[in-house]
This record gives structure tokens, C-alpha cells and sequence, in this order.
């Protein structure tokens, strides 16, 4: 019998977050209860997506587990969903998180908690339905249904400017996907005008031939989206707000998983669809990355308090990972893949030890802490995994993405590698010099000195994400052979029109020279 | 039914009657005798609900002048639901504030009368009755409490530059009798398009002063100036009635005149209509962001989707006909369930319509928040709402028919609009509540009516094929 795990994989979720609605918790009777279900109900998630990672074939590039149905037959719309080697990580990744952010907000989160686990279960059951889309409508919708939960979840559970916050990110989201609506609907307009019928359906639009020129413009559209999203430096402002102000369950969803929608945009549809406008705009976008990488990486050492730095950081590394896409090739695409893996359990590593250092001492400045190490010293000991992880150490998860990514860069254009190479080395300075002064030296701050270690519940959060990381560095093949399949493919498809690209402006150049040579000879 | 000369008006025919049983009751009433009026109006409603779904796809007219064709019928049943959702919730309002319940229903069953007449008028005289009829009922339920000064100055704004509008459009009649030598919709359009009037300049004077007229009914820019000042005095149901209600109604005629009998001269009154549907739409949401109280920010939202639905209007292909109807189905029943929230928490001595009234109502009326949040969002065009659906049918319009340009204007105005929506879930979810709250007790039937207008929301936004099937039908028969 078919199983429709994908459509269960969001579902359950959706049903889960109805169910914890329907308890009633207006007196907070039945918190507990609430917060069991929802672990169970993300932890079971979990189980589904591993499932569906099992059920997956590694050696093919198409789509699998495909589910369609007609939906709005009118316009051609489908609830049409499947997964390939590019999704499957990423819907792994978010069905690790969840469980993980909802731990984190065991204690932390007090006040209306019913709310709280409503909103993270809606957010995951969002972001897992973008990244299963095969209809461009069913993607949009998830992509803005998305921002509704993470704007209640920064804006009532966050910090004191989480107002603030919360309607910067909404707002800047918004407009960037709303040109690329506009850039959607012009698609399926397109499709109408080549076949006589409308179409959201990503495999059709990816065979559309599109003129040059509506390319240019469609691409800018979806790439202004993605780039707001990853963040692209220069749209990434709104990142270190919301990051900073968000609850930590909030920020570790947000790092782990939310960034990588605008890098999964790239690959999955701005780059595939627009081949043309890609290979055109691809050297401009890396520069952007490059800068990205650097600029992240300064501003993040210098920051005082450990969230910011640690959203710095965010900006640097997903700058490698547009540097991946860019580069078009499979050693890229491939280390893009993987560093977003990587990035989603270090970052979000990160983000929930300083959310614990924080709700021990309300604050997050650097400067407050200082010779944790004898205090906490499991706490330490779990930071200094993460840590080395998201710097790149060898044997942990960060090493393996980052060099495939250079990699690739290198055998594109090794100037890239050179800017990005400055930042691996930066990123070991401002992680390290946090690390020396919240964790060695003397316990400066006497308030300090009685920090309990590791609870429970903080275990059983932070020791899988640990896990994960070495899992990642040792075994990197486990990871990287699923994606490979498609990866090809896509790499395939736009190496083919950048050679046709080069082919075409070779032969203007000749039939330039040619005509200066007739020109010449003429006169 | 009845007979064949007859059928076309016979949903006009059951509202108005309830509307005279309203009256007759009102005038027999003990003193002090509180009855079933509303209910009587809702008997009228489904009547014509009835009878609207037995006529469908009958093309059925009454006296060369009401035609009972699917457009006119959707609109009729959009009109329908208004008027059921508007009367549930004044059931609690109406006790609270003290308004005479015969009058009051009365005069929403008139004005219901008159906007089913306009939906479904293929004559551009009985289009002008029927919009005194909605106008005047309307203009008297603005300012049905007496009392509140507010209410009267808003009353007798809306009816100074009201009978102005109306005296232009009659002015357009005019005008377009003399050059056509009829006011039949049809006879003009197979005129319109038989001779040569091209060069002649008064045909653009007659599509002018149509324009202007229509353009006040629905509030378009420049010609808004009244709705900011009429929204916030009348009491927030009426305001709900007559932003959903008299909008649909007049937009249901202006698309029929302009889409039919003015086709042929489309390429001269497109690009007009396209530079009022991009200045409602930016004027609308960016008014929108400085208003502090509720209501005048939701007048301006309304001139916004006003803007929408012009966009529509300028595509005038196929599915932007069909988006107009959504979108009006889909508008109607969302600003009217934000309306009927807010006149629910209102108390008699206090509107509580400015924004900082609700601060922290999450925390006393979490109930309440969530509905309001749903048709703000909707209102906002989120999915899955029945708002996004609609935007997304408008602009879909506007980009097949190569808008781009209005289409771009009209998403980034939305997300502006999203700005002001979210400031009041802001203050509803974000912010601490400033005073004591009075708890509102909202009594079943309004709650139905929340209910049902927010389980509607939600199904047009999932699964929206039915009612697009049905807008697309009903543009199939006329134009």
C-alpha cells in the first residue's frame, strides 16, 4: 500500500497544532500535557521525515513519493508534491529542529504556552510544505503562510524590541515575495501563451523557453525574494533584529531552517528556471556572497552580545553557500547542500546554548560572563563542540561543505575563493575570542559562580545536535550521496545554457571582428 | 416561477417584501414591544437566496430591464450573504446602542432591495434608481443615532456629495441617450459598436460623467473624500453593510456598463481607469498607515480593495471579469466580519474603535483577537485565506492581460497594506491592555455569524475551485 508520507509529513503537524488549540489552558492547568504532545507530535514528525529518507531512492535525480491532485483545475493548479535529493535533507533537517526548539522552550517560555506550541507546529508544517512543493501556487502559499507563526512567535514571545522585529521581518519577507508572485503569475501566463493552458507546475515551467530578456526580469524578481531571505548582504538587515529578538526556539528555527529557503529558492527554481539570467547575474551574486562572507564576519567580531554575533556569523556562512550555488558546478551546488545542513545544526546549536546562558542570566553581553568553564563545564564542553563545528574544524560538520564550496569556487573563478578563504579564517577569530572570554579566565561576574549545568531537558536538546555534527564530519557520505543525483542534474542543466551562452558570444565576437575586418579592408 | 415576465425580479421582490413586513410591523408594535424583525429580514434573504440559485443559468429577464443572468445572480447571492451576515451581528449592536430595530432593519432591507435592482439592472435609468434607492436608505442608516454628532456630520457629508455623484451620473445618462437614443445597455453597446463615434468628443464627455459617478460609489480616488469621514461616524455595522454592500453593488453595474455597452471604446476609458485603480491603491493603503483610529483606517483599506478590484476592471479579459467576482465575494464577507468584531466590542457609551482600545484584547477576549486576526490577514492577502485567493485572481488578471506595471503597483501596496492590518494585531497580541476591559458577552447568533464568515474565509482561501467555477460561469453569459 502507498503511503502518502509526504502529505503526512505536514500534516501531522497541522493536526497537531488543531488538537493543542482545542485544549483548553486558560488557567495554564494543562501546560505539561500541551508541552508533551507537542514534542511528541514534532518528535513523531521527525520519525516521518526519517521515513520518508528511508523510502527514498539515492541513485535516482527525479522526483519521488510524487503526490498529485487536482486542486484548481481552472489555472492548472495542483497540490502536487514530491522530493528530491535537494528537498529530502532539508525536510530531515527541519524534522530534527522542531523537537529541538521545542526543548528549548521547556522552561524559557511561561506565559501562554498553548499559543507558543500552536505557532512552532504551524511553522513547521509551513516550512516543510515549501520545501515539498512542486506547484508553484502550493509553494507560494507556504512560503507566505510561513511568516504568519514566526511573526507571532519573535512578536509576542521575544525580546524588548521584538516588535520591532517582528514587523521587519514581515514586512521585508513580504516584499520580496510579492514581486516574485507577480514573477510567478507572468510564468504561468507564459505557459498559457506557449501551450494554451495555464500551468504552476515546475516541471513544465522548467521546459518553457523564455526570451532572454523576460528572464532578466523574472530571475531579479525570485532572486530579490531568495536574497532577502538567505540574506544577501546587502538585504540582510533585518536578520541580526529578528534573530537577536526572537525567543530562542524562534532564532534556532529561524538559522536552522528559514535561511535556507532563500538558498533552496536558488537552486530550486530562480536558477533552473531563468538559466540564462542565472549565468548572467551568477558572477554579481557571488560578489554579493563574497562580500557577505567578510562583512558578516567583521561586524560579528565585533559585536558584545552573543545572539548578535552569533546572527553575524549566520550572514557570513550562508554566504558560502550562495558562493556554492553560484559557482554552477556539482562541487558547489554539492558543498551548498551540505553547508546548509551543516550550517542549520551548528547555527542552531549555537543559537540554543546562548538561549540557555541567557535565560540563566537574562542578558547576553559577552562582557557579563567570563570562566564559565569551571562552572558549567558540560555546557562548556557542548559549546566547544559546536563551536569548532561551525568554524569548520576537520571531522566535525562545518569542514566538509565549506571545502566543496571552495572548491567548486575554485574550479569557477578562484578569485571568489580568495575573499571566501579571508572569511573561514575571520570565522575562527570571532567564534574562538567569544568562546576564551565567556568560557576561560576567572569567573569575573560573582553572579556567575552558582550557574547551574546542563538540565535534563537541555540535554536531551543539545547532545543529538552534537551527535549530528560528528555524524556529519566523519560520515559525510551519508549526506552527500542522496543530493547528488539531482545536484547533477541541475548542474547539468545550467552548464548547458551557460556553454550555449558562451557559444553564442564567441560567435558575436567573431562575426564583430568580421565585420571591423570588411569595415577595414573597405575603407 | 411565477411567470416567465416575472422571474428575474423575484429576489429583489422577496427582499423588499420582507423589508414592508419590517415596516408593517414597526408600525403595529406595542409600545415597548421588542419582536422578531431580524428575523423576518433574514426569511426575506434566504427567499432571495432561493430563488437566485433556482434562476441560475436561466437568463431570465423582467421587462427589458432586469435581467436575472448569472452575473447579476452572483452578485445577488454575495448581496444575500451581506445582508444575513450584517443582520446577525446587529442583533446584539442594535439592543446595545438603542436603535430602533423596526426602522433599522428596514432600511437595511431597502438598501438590500436597491443594491439587488443595481446588480442586475441592464438599464442605465433603472441602474439610477436603483442607486437612489440603495443611497438613500444608506445615507439614513449613517446617521441612525441621532445623538452622536459624529454620526449626523458623516450622514450629511455622505449625502451632499452623494446627490452630487448622482447628479453626474444622471448628467452621463443624459448624455449617452442623446448619442445613442437609448438607455438600455444592450441597444447602447450594439449602437456603440455599429457606428463610428470615435471622433465625436461627447461620447467621452457621456463615459466621463458615468465614470465620476460610479467612481464616488465605490470610493474611488479622487472622488473619496467622503468615505474616511462617513465610515468612521456611521455605527461600525453600517459601516460594515455599506463597505461591502454598496461597493459590490455599484461595482456590479459599473463592470456591466463599462464591460459591455462601453466595450468598444475601451482603449480610451482603460488607460483613465488605470491611473485611478494605481492612485486608489497607493493613496488607500499609504492614508492608511497614519490612521489611529480602527474604523478610518479600515475606510481607507476599503479604497484600497477598491483599487484592487479595479484592476480587474482594466484587464477586462476573461478572468479579470471573473476576478472581480471573487473578489468581491471574498472582500465582502471579510471586511464585514472585521466590521461586525468591531461593532461587537463596542459598549454603548464607548465605541472602542481606536487603535489603542485594543491593546491587549488577546489577553481578555483571545476568542475575539483570533477572528479579527484571520480577516486582517485575509484583508492583508495571506494565504490561506479567502484574501489571498482574490489578490492573486486580480493580479493574475492584470499580468495575462501584460499589466505588469498595475500588477507590481497593486502587490507592493498590499504589503504596505500589511503594515497597518499587522499594527493591530500588534496592539491586540504585542502590547499590554492599558485600562480594565469591559468583558463582552457576544451573544449566539453574532457568534454564528463570526463563525460562519470566518469558516467561509478560510474555505474560499483552501479550496476555492467551486466558487471560481461559479465566477466563471457567470461572466460566460453576458459578456
Amino acid at each position: 500500500m502507498n503511503v502518502p508520507l509526504l502529505s503526512i509529513s505536514w500534516l501531522l503537524p497541522t493536526v497537531g497544532a488543531l488538537i493543542v488549540l482545542l485544549i483548553g489552558n486558560a488557567d495554564g492547568r494543562h501546560t505539561t500535557l500541551i508541552r508533551w504532545l507537542t514534542l511528541i507530535v514534532s518528535v513523531a514528525t521527525f520519525g516521518v521525515t526519517l521515513a520518508i529518507w528511508a523510502s527514498f531512492n539515492p541513485g535516482s535525480p527525479e522526483f519521488q513519493l510524487v503526490e498529485r491532485h487536482l486542486w484548481i483545475p481552472a489555472f492548472g493548479i495542483d497540490y502536487y508534491i514530491g522530493v528530491d535529493g535537494i528537498s529530502l535533507l532539508l525536510i530531515v533537517l527541519t524534522g530534527f529542529l522542531t523537537p529541538v526548539a521545542v526543548l528549548s522552550s521547556w522552561i524559557g517560555i511561561e506565559r501562554k504556552v498553548k499559543e507558543f506550541c500552536v505557532f512552532l507546529l504551524l511553522l513547521e508544517a509551513a516550512m516543510i510544505g515549501v520545501f515539498l512543493s512542486l506547484d508553484l501556487f502550493l509553494f507560494y502559499v507556504f512560503w507566505d503562510a510561513m511568516l504568519v507563526p514566526m511573526y507571532f512567535l519573535i512578536g509576542i514571545w521575544g525580546y524588548d524590541q521584538r516588535i520591532y522585529a517582528a514587523i521587519k521581518f514581515m514586512l521585508y519577507t513580504m516584499a520580496g515575495s510579492v514581486l516574485m508572485l507577480v514573477a510567478i503569475l507572468g510564468l504561468a501566463y507564459l505557459h498559457n501563451a506557449a501551450t494554451g493552458t495555464y500551468s504552476f507546475d515546475l516541471l513544465k515551467l522548467y521546459t518553457l523557453d523564455i526570451a532572454p530578456r523576460t528572464q532578466f526580469w523574472f530571475f531579479l524578481a525570485f532572486a530579490v525574494a531568495f536574497a532577502i531571505k538567505v540574506p544577501l548582504f546587502p538585504f540582510h538587515t533585518w536578520l541580526p533584529d529578528a534573530h537577536v529578538q526572537a525567543p530562542t526556539a524562534g532564532s534556532v528555527i529561524l538559522a536552522g531552517v528559514l535561511l535556507k529557503m532563500g538558498t533552496y529558492g536558488f537552486v530550486r527554481f530562480a536558477f533552473p528556471l531563468f538559466p540564462l539570467a542565472a549565468a548572467y547575474f551568477a558572477p554579481w551574486i557571488a560578489v554579493l556572497a563574497v562580500v557577505g562572507i567578510i562583512y558578516g564576519a567583521l561586524v560579528a567580531m565585533v559585536q558584545p552580545d552573543m545572539k548578535k554575533l552569533v546572527a553575524y556569523s549566520s550572514v557570513s556562512h550562508l554566504g558560502f553557500v550562495v558562493l556554492g550555488i553560484c559557482a554552477m558546478n556539482v562541487n558547489g551546488v554539492q558543498g551548498a547542500m551540505y553547508q546548509m545542513l551543516a550550517h542549520g545544526v551548528s547555527t542552531g546549536g549555537l543559537f540554543l546554548i546562548v538561549g540557555m546562558l541567557s535565560d540563566r542570566r537574562h542578558t547576553r553581553l559577552i562582557s557579563e560572563f567570563g570562566g564559565l568553564k569551571a562552572v558549567v563545564p558540560r555546557l562548556t564542553a557542548a559549546f566547544m563542540i559546536i563551536t569548532l563545528a561551525s568554524i569548520g574544524l576537520p571531522g566535525l560538520n562545518g569542514f566538509i561543505g565549506e571545502f566543496l564550496i571552495m572548491l567548486g569556487a575554485f574550479r569557477w573563478d578562484p578569485r571568489y575563493v580568495v575573499g571566501a578563504g579571508l572569511g573561514v579564517i575571520l570565522s575562527a577569530v570571532y567564534m574562538l575570542w567569544m568562546f576564551q572570554r565567556v568560557y576561560y579566565g576567572k569567573v569575573t561576574h560573582p553572579e556567575n559562580a552558582r550557574l547551574p549545568d546542563l538540565l535534563p531537558h537541555e540535554w536531551s536538546s543539545v547532545v543529538p545536535l552534537c551527535v549530528v555534527a560528528l555524524l556529519m564530519g566523519v560520515f559525510p557520505n551519508v549526506f552527500l550521496k542522496p543530493t547528488e543525483p539531482a545536484v547533477t542534474r541541475i548542474v547539468d542543466r545550467l552548464q548547458n545554457t551557460r556553454t550555449l551562452r558562451v557559444d553564442t558570444e564567441m560567435q558575436n565576437a567573431k562575426f564583430k571582428i568580421q565585420t571591423l575586418r570588411v569595415n577595414a579592408t573597405t575603407r | 416561477m411565477i411567470s416567465p415576465a416575472f422571474d428575474a425580479i423575484v429576489p429583489m421582490l422577496s427582499v423588499t417584501l420582507a423589508a414592508l413586513a419590517c415596516m408593517a410591523w414597526e408600525a403595529f408594535r406595542e409600545p415597548g414591544e421588542r419582536g422578531p424583525v431580524g428575523g423576518l429580514g433574514i426569511v426575506g434573504l434566504i427567499g432571495a437566496a432561493v430563488s437566485a440559485a433556482v434562476l441560475w443559468n436561466g437568463n431570465t429577464a423582467s421587462f427589458g430591464v432586469i435581467s436575472g443572468d448569472n452575473f447579476g445572480l452572483f452578485v445577488t447571492l454575495v448581496l444575500v450573504a451581506v445582508g444575513i451576515l450584517t443582520i446577525m451581528f446587529s442583533s446584539q449592536v442594535i439592543d446595545r446602542d438603542a436603535i430602533p430595530a423596526g426602522e433599522y432593519y428596514t432600511l437595511i432591507l431597502f438598501s438590500l432591495a436597491g443594491m439587488i435592482m443595481m446588480a442586475t439592472a441592464s438599464d442605465l435609468l433603472v441602474i439610477f434608481i436603483a442607486l437612489e434607492v440603495l443611497s438613500l436608505a444608506v445615507y439614513v442608516l449613517t446617521g441612525i443615532r441621532r445623538e452622536d454628532p459624529r454620526a449626523t456630520e458623516a450622514a450629511f457629508k455622505y449625502f451632499l456629495l452623494g446627490a452630487f455623484s448622482s447628479a453626474f451620473f444622471l448628467y452621463g445618462i443624459a448624455f449617452t441617450f442623446g448619442l445613442t437614443g437609448s438607455t438600455h445597455l444592450d441597444r447602447i453597446g450594439s449602437y456603440l459598436a455599429a457606428q463610428s463615434l470615435s471622433d465625436n468628443p461627447l461620447i467621452l464627455v457621456a463615459l466621463g460623467l458615468l465614470l465620476v459617478g460610479f467612481a464616488f460609489k465605490i470610493s474611488a480616488v479622487p472622488f473619496h473624500m467622503w468615505t474616511p469621514d462617513a465610515y468612521e461616524g456611521a455605527p461600525a455595522i453600517v459601516t460594515g453593510f455599506m463597505s461591502t454592500g454598496v461597493k459590490a453593488a455599484a461595482f456590479a453595474a459599473f463592470a456591466r456598463v463599462f464591460l459591455s455597452s462601453f466595450e468598444p471604446f475601451s482603449a480610451d476609458w482603460a488607460p483613465i481607469v488605470w491611473v485611478i485603480a494605481a492612485a486608489t491603491m497607493i493613496l488607500g493603503t499609504v492614508v492608511g498607515v497614519a490612521q489611529t483610529n480602527l474604523k478610518r483606517m479600515l475606510a481607507y483599506s476599503s479604497i484600497a480593495h477598491g483599487g484592487y478590484l479595479l484592476v480587474g476592471l482594466v484587464a477586462a479579459n476573461e478572468v479579470g471579469k471573473a476576478a472581480i467576482l471573487f473578489y468581491l465575494a471574498a472582500y465582502a464577507i471579510t471586511n464585514l466580519a472585521a466590521f461586525g468584531v468591531i461593532a461587537l466590542l463596542g459598549t454603548r457609551d464607548h465605541a472602542n474603535d481606536e487603535l489603542r482600545d485594543y491593546a491587549g484584547l488577546w489577553h481578555s477576549h483571545p476568542g475575539l483577537s483570533a477572528l479579527m486576526t484571520v480577516c486582517l490577514l485575509s484583508l492583508g492577502g495571506l494565504p490561506p485565506t479567502a484574501g489571498f485567493i482574490g489578490k492573486w485572481y486580480i493580479f493574475s488578471a492584470a499580468v495575462s492581460a501584460g499589466y505588469y506595471g498595475l500588477a507590481v503597483i497593486g502587490v507592493l501596496t498590499s504589503v504596505i497594506s500589511v503594515f497597518f492590518y499587522l499594527r493591530v494585531v500588534v496592539m491586540m497580541y504585542m502590547q499590554e491592555p492599558g485600562t480594565e476591559q469591559p468583558r463582552i458577552h457576544v451573544n449566539v447568533v453574532s457568534m454564528t455569524a463570526l463563525t460562519v464568515a470566518i469558516a467561509a474565509i478560510f474555505y474560499l482561501g483552501i479550496l476555492p475551485t467551486q466558487v471560481l467555477n461559479l465566477a466563471s460561469q457567470s461572466i460566460a453569459t453576458i459578456f
